[in-house]
Order: C-alpha cells, then sequence, then structure tokens
C-alpha cells in the first residue's frame, strides 16, 4: 500500500512538472504580454522600467528558474493585469466556481434520482420514454449554446431570473457566497441549472438502470412479500442499494465540472476561476493561465488519487493486486 | 460475385437497417455532409461575400422577405447575412475540421496503439501511461490550454483537437491488438516467414478495425462538439472563416434584445448533427459488437 502511494505521488509530481514545464515555455512563444500592458506614451525609460519590473528583460531560462523557485516556494507569479499574486487571485474566485459546481451536483441528484428510478420502476409508460429521450438530449446538446437558450428563454422571453453575474452574496466564515440571499440564488440558478443538465442525464441513466436491475432481486421480492410498503421498498431496499455507482460516478464527475464551468460562467458572466483563465488568455496574463494551470493538475491528480484509494479501500482485490507486483 | 453471397459490407449494411432510427438518423448525417459539402448549389447568398450582402436587410426575423424581394428562411444577422447561408457554410468548417482531426489521430493512435502491442516492455508502458495520464483530463480543458499556448486559428484548433484524440485511440488499438496477436492466424503467418510489418499491417490491424470505427464515429461528433466549445470561447477558428460555435457566439450579443434567430437556429444545426451522429455510433457498435452475435 505504501509503495503503491509512493509510485502515485511520484508520478503526480512528475506530471505536473511536465505540465508546467510545457505551459511555460509554450505561453513564452505566444504573442508579447509589454505590448498589451505597456502604455505607448510613456518615455523609453518608464517603459523598460515596467518591463524590468515585470521580470520580462531577463533571458527565458533566468525567468523559468525564477518561475521554478517561486512553485516551490508556493509562489506562482504576479498577474501582469491585476498586479497581484496569480495563486491568491485564482483563489479567490475559487469558491465562486466551487459554489457552482456544488449546486449543480445537488441538482443533479434531487432532479435525476427520482426521474430515473421512476423510469426504471415503470419502464413501459409514455412518461418513462419521455423521460429517458430527454436524457437522450440532454447528453448531446452542446453546454454553451444550451446556457444561451436558458437565458434566451428565462431572462428574455419570460423575464423570471436575471441573465449573469452573481447578484447579492453574504459572507460566510469571511467568503461571500450567493446562496445565502434570494438575490443571489435566482443568478446561481440558471448557471447551476446549465452545469447539471448533463449531470442529471447521468444521473437518470445510471439510477434506471440500477432500479431495473434492482427491482429484480430476491430481497426486494421477499421484502414485497413482507407486505411492506412501495414507498419503503423504494425508498430503502431500491434506493440504497442503486447509490453505489452514483456516487462513485458523481465524484469522478466533479472534475469535469471544472472544465464545464469555464463555459458556463463565460456564458453567464459568473465570475469564478473559468470566466478568470478566458480573460487571462484574452489579455495575455501569462502567470495566471500557468497557475490555473498547475493548480487545476494539482485537483485533478488529488481527485484522482482519492479516488483510487477509496476504490482500494472498498476494493480488496485491488490492494493484493498490488502486493503481489 | 452474385447477389446472394454475404460479404461483411453487405451483412453490415443489413444489419444497421434493423433500427429504422439509426436508418433515419444515418440518412440525415448523409443530408448533412452533401449540404455541407456543396454549400454553394444549396444556399441562396454566399455568406462571406460582402457584395452579396444588403445591409437594409440587416436583423430580419426569420421567414421575412428582404428590401430587394429575398426571402430569408431563418432570418438574417446584423448585417443581413442570410442565416441559414451562414449556417450551412459553418457546418462546413465544423464538419471539416473534426473530420481532419479525427483521420489524423486514428492514424497517429492506430499506429501508437499496434506499436504498443507488438513491441511490448517500456515502449508500451510509456505510451500507455501517457495515455492514462492524458485521459484523466477533461478533453476540453486540455484543448482550452493547448489554444492559449499555440493561438487562434483552423489548423491550430486540428492540432489540439488530434492531440486530445488520439490517445483513445491508441487505448482501443492496442486493447484489439493485444487479443489479436495471439490468435493462432498471426502465429500462422509469422511461420510463414512474413515480413513483421507486413503481418502488423496487413493481418492484425483490418481485425482492430471495428472498435476503433465506433470510437471514431462517436469522436467526430464529440470532436464537433469541442470545435464549437473552442470558437464560443473565443479561443478557436478565426471570423473569417466561422463555424457553427462561431455564429452561435456572434449572436449571443444579440439575444438579450430579442433577437435569438442569430444564435438559436445555427444551435439547432448543431444539436442534429450532434444527435444524428451519435444515433449512428450507437447502432453501430451493436452491429460491429461481436459479444452481441454469439
Amino acid at each position: 500500500m505504501l509503495a503503491y502511494l509512493i509510485r502515485r505521488l511520484g508520478q503526480s509530481v512528475l506530471v505536473m512538472s511536465v505540465m508546467a514545464t510545457i505551459v511555460f515555455f509554450g505561453l513564452y512563444m505566444v504573442g508579447n504580454p509589454v505590448d498589451l500592458l505597456i502604455n505607448p506614451e510613456d518615455d523609453l525609460a518608464a517603459q523598460e522600467a515596467a518591463i524590468a519590473r515585470l521580470g520580462l528583460d531577463q533571458p527565458i531560462l533566468v525567468q523559468f528558474w525564477h518561475f521554478l523557485q517561486g512553485v516551490v516556494q508556493g509562489d506562482l507569479g504576479t498577474s501582469f493585469v491585476h498586479n497581484q499574486p496569480a495563486l491568491e487571485l485564482i483563489l479567490s474566485r475559487l469558491p465562486a466556481t466551487l459554489e457552482l459546481a456544488a449546486f449543480a451536483m445537488l441538482l443533479a441528484v434531487i432532479i435525476g434520482i427520482p426521474l430515473g428510478m421512476f423510469a426504471g420502476l415503470y419502464p413501459k409508460s409514455p412518461v418513462s420514454k419521455g423521460i429517458m429521450a430527454g436524457s437522450i438530449l440532454g447528453f448531446s446538446t452542446p453546454n454553451f449554446w444550451q446556457g444561451l437558450m436558458l437565458i434566451m428563454l428565462f431572462a428574455v422571453f419570460w423575464r423570471v431570473l436575471p441573465a449573469g453575474g452573481r447578484g447579492e452574496t453574504a459572507e460566510l466564515f469571511g467568503i461571500p457566497f450567493s446562496f445565502l440571499t434570494l438575490d443571489g440564488l435566482q443568478h446561481l440558478f440558471l448557471p447551476a441549472l446549465n452545469i447539471a443538465i448533463y449531470k442529471i442525464s447521468l444521473v437518470i441513466r445510471l439510477s434506471q438502470a440500477g432500479t431495473a436491475e434492482v427491482s429484480l432481486q430476491d430481497y426486494v421480492k421477499y421484502a414485497r412479500a413482507r407486505g411492506l410498503s412501495t414507498r419503503r421498498i423504494v425508498g430503502t431496499h431500491i434506493l440504497k442499494n442503486i447509490l453505489i455507482p452514483i456516487v462513485t460516478v458523481l465524484g469522478l464527475e466533479l472534475g469535469s465540472v471544472l472544465a464545464f464551468a469555464v463555459v458556463t460562467e463565460t456564458v453567464f458572466s459568473w465570475p469564478g476561476m473559468g470566466k478568470l483563465l478566458i480573460d487571462s488568455i484574452g489579455l495575455l496574463d501569462r502567470p495566471v493561465v500557468v497557475a490555473y494551470l498547475m493548480l487545476t493538475v494539482f485537483l485533478f491528480v488529488v481527485i484522482n488519487l482519492v479516488v483510487d484509494l477509496v476504490y482500494s479501500l472498498l476494493d480488496p482485490r485491488i490492494r493484493t493486486k498490488g502486493k503481489n507486483a | 460475385m452474385s447477389a446472394a453471397v454475404e460479404t461483411p459490407f453487405r451483412r453490415l449494411v443489413s444489419e444497421f437497417s434493423t433500427s429504422p432510427v439509426a436508418v433515419g438518423a444515418g440518412i440525415a448525417v448523409v443530408l448533412i455532409i452533401l449540404a455541407a459539402t456543396f454549400a454553394e448549389f444549396v444556399v441562396p447568398q454566399n455568406p462571406y461575400d460582402l457584395a452579396s450582402l444588403n445591409i437594409l436587410d440587416g436583423s430580419l426575423p426569420p421567414m421575412s422577405e428582404g428590401f430587394e424581394g429575398n426571402y430569408y428562411l431563418l432570418g438574417t444577422d446584423e448585417q443581413g447575412r442570410d442565416m441559414f447561408s451562414a449556417m450551412i457554410y459553418g457546418l462546413r468548417t465544423s464538419l471539416l475540421v473534426s473530420f481532419i482531426a479525427v483521420t489524423s489521430a486514428v492514424l497517429i493512435g492506430m499506429t501508437l496503439g499496434m506499436f504498443a502491442a507488438w513491441r511490448g516492455g517500456w515502449v508500451e508502458s510509456l505510451i500507455m501511461r501517457i495515455v492514462d495520464i492524458q485521459l484523466s483530463f477533461p478533453a476540453l480543458l486540455v484543448a482550452l490550454i493547448l489554444l492559449a499556448i499555440l493561438g487562434k486559428g483552423v489548423d491550430k484548433v486540428i492540432i489540439a483537437l488530434i492531440m486530445i484524440q488520439w490517445a483513445y485511440f491508441a487505448r482501443t488499438t492496442r486493447g484489439a491488438a493485444l487479443s489479436e496477436i495471439r490468435k493462432d492466424y498471426v502465429m500462422a503467418a509469422r511461420c510463414t516467414a512474413l515480413g513483421q510489418m507486413r503481418i502488423l499491417f496487413r493481418h492484425v490491424l483490418p481485425n482492430c478495425l471495428p472498435p476503433v470505427i465506433v470510437i471514431a464515429t462517436v469522436q467526430i461528433a464529440n470532436a464537433i462538439a469541442i470545435e464549437a466549445s473552442l470558437s464560443f470561447l473565443g479561443v478557436g477558428v478565426p471570423i473569417t472563416e466561422p463555424s457553427l460555435g462561431l455564429l452561435i457566439s456572434n449572436g449571443f450579443g444579440y439575444l438579450l434584445s430579442g433577437r435569438y434567430w442569430i444564435s438559436f437556429y445555427p444551435g439547432i444545426a448543431l444539436l442534429l448533427t450532434l444527435t444524428c451522429i451519435n444515433l449512428v455510433g450507437d447502432q453501430m457498435r451493436d452491429v460491429l459488437n461481436p459479444r452481441l452475435h454469439k
């Protein structure tokens, strides 16, 4: 187990270093941020001073060396545009993205599981067929266009929900959150729904297949024979048994929410990490792009590691395999 | 060859036809490809020839008649561009980009996957580790970072799509090739002292194709969706060669003022294309899956 853990950690560090190197040198070849950041009406001395302040006058290898030194100390450089440490800037946007992701996951579970269980319990009903067809549509619809259509319906035609922004926030533990105010909740709903629709389709599929399978098991038949109410059979015996695969898949999907948050945040002007990344790419704000990448790779490495570890805890076969190898 | 002989291709066609939905989707895909390929002959206007645009016809809603009597089925954008024409041209860019990308990814992925299965050892470990690591990140995020490095442009988008898709084909091909290489016919071919390359490409490769074809169909839909998302985010194709994603992005600005059609119809075209390709892919998977035949 320990050897496995060490090997996985070593691999993770390697992945992060390779990614950081590729992105650092890759971004260096694209455009010159100096053109965007310096006031062209300044005199030459002022321009040179600004370049020196950003560290852009050094040879690239020296810049890379400074970058590496910083990384080891947890300093991922300073944003050219915001003049603020890049990591701090991204972390300040992190709560908004996490709030969106958590709310989307919640929607996926509370909408997806009942619909999927219904389709699994009554497979012949036209409602079930409608639910399953809808889930196919939910898989195929491009996320960004779906967001536009939600804005069109709810904000332009019906005028019931705002089209973008984060709304009024309230602080909890010193961090602003939208879900604590009514206005914030209204702003949160559409972007969260936009991320959730794909997950809802996924949860519908999983719970429909699970329910159809579990309903045929002997313990469900036995529960029926004992005369338990349908509500108790469905709510306890079936629900508990279909939850395992749903929890696993949703855990794995947590990472992809980060990726789709980039699209959704752009559509709904939600001030999270994803919007920051797109803005920074546009402005050639190199340190922020590199820091975003490092943080995302780090998050993914952690998620994958945790999933693997949980698996090896749940399934003893994986552990024994590691021992033999 | 007489009509009664069952060739693998005929069997494939007849098994594919068992699902009317898949056949309908297949016909729709063919029509979409034809319309996009022969866009010049299908649409009433060349949307990128500025001389053919009439600014007086700007922002007309769908099914309206223009100043000079032109009929605009799906309305026009700000510059008087017929949305139907723009959509078909956009479809062409979207299809072309994803088709080139997936074809190249198939070639690269299959070669590396076969090579890994054949050589084994550290070569295989190295290739498959790279595949594992790459597939543990969402494709859209990898593409976004690649384009942040590469910059904008049709060629750049194609490179990014190839780089995120080759891994699927490498993994699939290696899996199929590993089980094929152990079979007797490969042993027999080795006994006849055929060259390694000949065995690999003439004997093993054709037998690895079915799963690759299925993945390729689904990946074309994925490539179209990713390209559209990237163009929407402003890191994809340039404004001079707009794809469906860019058209939708352009319409975003007009959406809030109620001119919904500029974003709506290209999106419907995108959704239709993706759904039809996915339905065809689903049926292909059922037909080509050997486990379902037995």
